[in-house]
């Protein structure tokens, strides 16, 4: 795929750069003109799969999150992977709800959330080696020029 | 006039406690990720124990961005409160935010109201204003 612009980003996988994540992208998107609900739309996506790497994916340990994120007309394709420790079983991982660790007070809503606020979510894991998340959101307001 | 115990919880978190309604009002002044609501929850629970409140009004009028880990945050909450049979409520929620608390079908245990006040006036019994 040939995109108009491309960015990529790549840091450790502290908590505290899950803003940095959201923010940097959602600038980056912002060239589209998106609305506001849309903007809220990609930051929360963003964070729901960022979180997600630096929860479950490395659990204790540090590890590298990576973002890839292609704009080409009035779309934008967003890729946040990690090499962690992957989803064991990916169906019973995307049901709502379903968390794998309610002790620390997660929602089981994350791709539930991944799911309806984006256009396209694929999610590739495998097991000790990583998960990528790709997803993919049609900014309308661009759309209707 | 209630009397209002105020207590600065530091830039992410203000608190008020009404004796006269039993109600601790949690304001929270952040945008409430995991990174955040790690250390709010932590927060939030001891001011709990200090006041020992009936109910909580969870103000989200500060709130200009939340993921998953609010929803986690509120349930968590209502659920230590909801031992002593005391409610939890929310107030001045923005619409984006209101979706992810919708998705979850938080918003059948815990409402939401427009403002703190009408919050307030659904502890003394009526919730009929409730959104």
């Amino acid at each position: 795929m040939q995109y108009d612009n491309e960015m990529r980003l790549e840091f450790l996988s502290k908590s505290s750069n899950e803003a940095f994540a959201r923010v940097a992208v959602a600038a980056f998107a912002s060239q589209l003109d998106p609305t506001i609900e849309e903007v809220a739309d990609i930051k929360t996506a963003v964070s729901e799969a960022v979180t997600n790497s630096i929860i479950h994916g490395y659990e204790d340990k540090l590890g590298t999150v990576k973002i890839f994120a292609g704009i080409k007309d009035s779309t934008i394709d967003i890729e946040i992977s990690d090499n962690g420790k992957g989803i064991d079983n990916l169906e019973l991982a995307m049901q709502p709800l379903y968390t794998s660790k309610p002790d620390m007070e997660r929602s089981g809503m994350g791709f539930t959330i991944m799911e309806n606020f984006m256009d396209k979510l694929e999610v590739e894991s495998t097991p000790e080696q990583g998960t990528r998340i790709i997803m993919k959101k049609m900014i309308k307001s661009k759309l209707t020029l | 006039m209630y009397r209002i115990y105020s207590h600065e919880g530091g830039d992410a978190l203000d608190l008020k406690f009404v004796k006269e309604l039993n109600v601790l009002i949690v304001k929270i002044n952040c945008e409430l990720d995991h990174h955040t609501s790690d250390s709010l929850r932590r927060r939030v629970d001891g001011e709990i124990q200090r006041y020992m409140p009936k109910n909580v009004v969870f103000d989200f009028d500060g709130v200009g961005f939340m993921d998953s880990s609010g929803i986690g945050m509120v349930m968590g909450r209502y659920k230590n409160i909801k031992r002593y049979e005391g409610k939890a409520v929310m107030a001045n929620v923005r619409p984006e935010i209101k979706r992810i608390f919708e998705m979850s079908g938080i918003t059948k245990l815990i409402p939401q109201y427009t403002s703190v006040a009408k919050a307030l006036e659904s502890m003394q019994g009526g919730s009929k204003d409730a959104i």
